[in-house]
């Protein structure tokens, strides 16, 4: 493997782990707060993408200036996640947190099924694209690689932007806090005056929005197809179970090592492609069952 | 003699008889026969309150083992075809197993998922052994050294299936009241209090896993012969949606729920998919929601709330004493 070669896996694995973490940071939020393993966040991804490229496309087909498409990819993302996900806590997952976990993965499986189905049928199984912003960044040269610099520079500053901002949004803001006091404790939080319905259903959006943004992101690197939902519920689900659910910063290391994993595998050897996830997640839970940052729970008697 | 027994005796009899007076029904009660029992194997884990969404794998495993098989030998025997199709799911039940039974609820949901999804794009990608995405023939086998014509073989078939299923059944029946089987409950009512009786709550649960995925097994090889073909989608994540969502459809109190939620199920989509095929999962999803938010017992517990005057299936009174606990933490 020559140095080119080290590079150019870097380059992609450092692009594609910034997706995953945008995506798997919804979905450990959600968990750490909500207890909720939220399967149709693969879904959500998907949509996220699709109204991203169906916004884009018009943007660009309708004559207005291509720069339009770098708002248009946020705009997509927040409408997805607060109409979708809005819809989804309060309409049925706020009827079932009293019932058994099973029964809410259930819930929640059901959904994707649904969201599957209205994804397919709204925007068939031809495949989309919409890569303006791809081309309108241009290239970079690193270590004498060409690459996009949508991939080496944006989709990195978003991510490391996510983590930040959610971090100080979680310290810093009243919101925040009583986001964490509802996680610690949801009993204690109530009594001392939170809405612990409004928070669950913020956090739910919050969540909903990162999944959505992770799929508006990557509309401009790939063409989208129907599948890529269920592939990414998994591999996110791979990336923070690998961090423990609930763990933030973890959510970002983890996918940064699955991510550039997976893509050194693409050039090492192909068919190992779609097995590293999880053979990374298999490895670690092997070692450490609650993840690399994830603390061992009290068994109840 | 239990009711129970009766009706089951007289389901036999009547489905035994099937082919004398609905001959067009066979081919379809036979696919039923063999998917009720990968709809078992859900059940078994249902009972100790673990859903896994890739139990499809053993069903693909199932269908694979036979292909293999028939592919290697020309006139093999439809008994070394499911004796290897059994052995086949049983030892990678084991090793998956061994791994998610250290895993609860969540965990041992999607880790059985990342593993389906893993065989799955295997067997898509190794196109030069496993005939990638067309998947692989299984051909026509003999039974006890005698051959059959496709019509015959049809029949046969059919009182294979029943009879191995009729004996499933049976035996989960069995197991499911032995006490492997009721320290599979205690899994889902409270595991701490059943490793003081000093039992492994992994071992319990361990010994369902294989259970499940052996029954998973069986159910691909007679689908798979059935149809003549294994293809990767037998092993597809919607695919073990479809189990869990007929377990759960059929109801976890019995393990006729099983049959029931198999033949109402495909019933529904023989006659609904080919008007609705492009809201299946849509209609599935919406349904299943239902059904939790209104009938989480499925078909078994609205049976018992028909026949009897109980409004609550007898399960319950352990759930309560569950939820008590939780109160008190």
């Amino acid at each position: 493997m020559t140095l080119n070669l080290v590079v150019l896996a870097l380059l992609d694995g450092v692009a594609y782990a910034a997706l995953l973490f945008l995506v798997a940071v919804g979905l450990t939020l959600i968990f750490g707060v909500l207890g909720i393993l939220n399967i149709a966040h693969g879904s959500l991804y998907a949509i996220g993408a699709y109204v991203t490229a169906t916004l884009g496309q018009w943007l660009v087909a309708a004559g207005y200036n291509p720069w339009l498409t770098f708002p248009a990819l946020v705009v997509a993302a927040v409408v997805v996640g607060v109409v979708l996900g809005g819809a989804i806590e309060r309409l049925l997952l706020q009827r079932i947190y009293s019932k058994e976990p099973i029964l809410q993965l259930l819930v929640t499986f059901a959904v994707f099924m649904i969201l599957e189905n209205l994804q397919r049928m709204i925007w068939g199984v031809q495949p989309y694209y919409m890569s303006e912003p791809l081309t309108l960044l241009g290239n970079v040269s690193v270590l004498g690689i060409n690459y996009t610099a949508y991939q080496v520079l944006f989709l990195p500053l978003a991510a490391v932007a996510v983590l930040i901002g959610l971090r100080w949004f979680l310290r810093h803001t009243s919101m925040g806090a009583q986001i964490l006091a509802v996680t610690e404790d949801r009993e204690a939080a109530t009594a001392i005056g939170i809405n612990a319905t409004r928070v669950y259903l913020m956090t739910f959006i919050l969540g909903a929005c990162f999944a959505a943004l992770g799929g508006a992101l990557a509309t401009p690197t790939t063409s989208l197809v129907t599948g890529m939902g269920a592939n990414m519920i998994v591999l996110s689900f791979a990336v923070a179970a690998t961090a423990g659910l609930g763990q933030i910063e973890g959510a970002a290391i983890s996918a940064l090592m699955i991510g550039i994993a997976r893509s050194f595998a693409v050039y090492l050897s192909p068919e190992l492609e779609v097995i590293m996830p999880y053979l990374i997640m298999v490895l670690v839970l092997l070692v450490r069952p609650s993840g690399l940052f994830g603390r061992e729970t009290v068994r109840k008697i | 003699m239990r009711p129970a027994l009766i009706a089951f005796l007289v389901l036999l009899a009547v489905l035994a008889g099937l082919p004398f007076y609905a001959d067009n029904l066979t081919v379809f009660v036979t696919m039923c026969l063999a998917k009720s029992l990968a709809v078992l194997g859900i059940l078994v884990l249902i009972r100790a309150d673990q859903v896994s969404f890739g139990h499809a794998m053993y069903f693909a495993i199932g269908a694979y083992a036979a292909a293999f098989l028939s592919s290697a030998w020309r006139d093999i025997d439809l008994t070394l075809l499911v004796l290897a199709a059994m052995a086949a799911s049983m030892v990678a039940g084991l090793l998956v197993g061994l791994f998610v039974t250290r895993y609860r609820g969540i965990f041992f949901g999607m880790i059985n998922l990342a593993f389906s999804m893993v065989l799955y794009s295997i067997l898509e990608k190794a196109f030069h052994i496993t005939g990638g995405s067309d998947g692989m023939r299984i051909r026509r086998p003999t039974l006890m050294g005698f051959e059959f014509k496709r019509a015959e073989f049809d029949i046969v078939m059919f009182y294979v299936s029943l009879g191995i299923a009729a004996v499933c059944f049976l035996l989960v029946w069995r197991y499911l009241r032995s006490p492997l089987g009721q320290a599979l409950r205690a899994v889902k009512t409270n595991e701490t209090r059943l490793e003081y009786l000093g039992l492994s709550a992994r071992h319990v649960l361990l010994a369902g896993y294989v259970v499940s995925a052996v029954l998973c097994g069986l159910g691909g090889v007679l689908m798979g012969t059935v149809q003549g073909l294994a293809t990767p989608e037998h092993g597809f994540w919607s695919r073990s949606a479809e189990l869990v969502f007929i377990a759960v459809l059929g109801g976890q109190g019995h393990v006729a729920g099983a049959f029931a939620g198999t033949v109402i199920f495909e019933t529904v989509r023989t006659f609904a998919a080919a008007i609705l095929d492009d809201s299946w999962q849509l209609i599935l999803g919406v349904v299943l929601i239902a059904i939790i938010l209104w009938a989480p017992g499925g078909l078994v517990e609205l049976w018992q709330r028909a026949t009897r005057r109980r409004p609550r299936p007898a399960s319950e009174p352990v759930e309560t004493g569950r939820q008590s606990m939780e109160v008190r933490r």
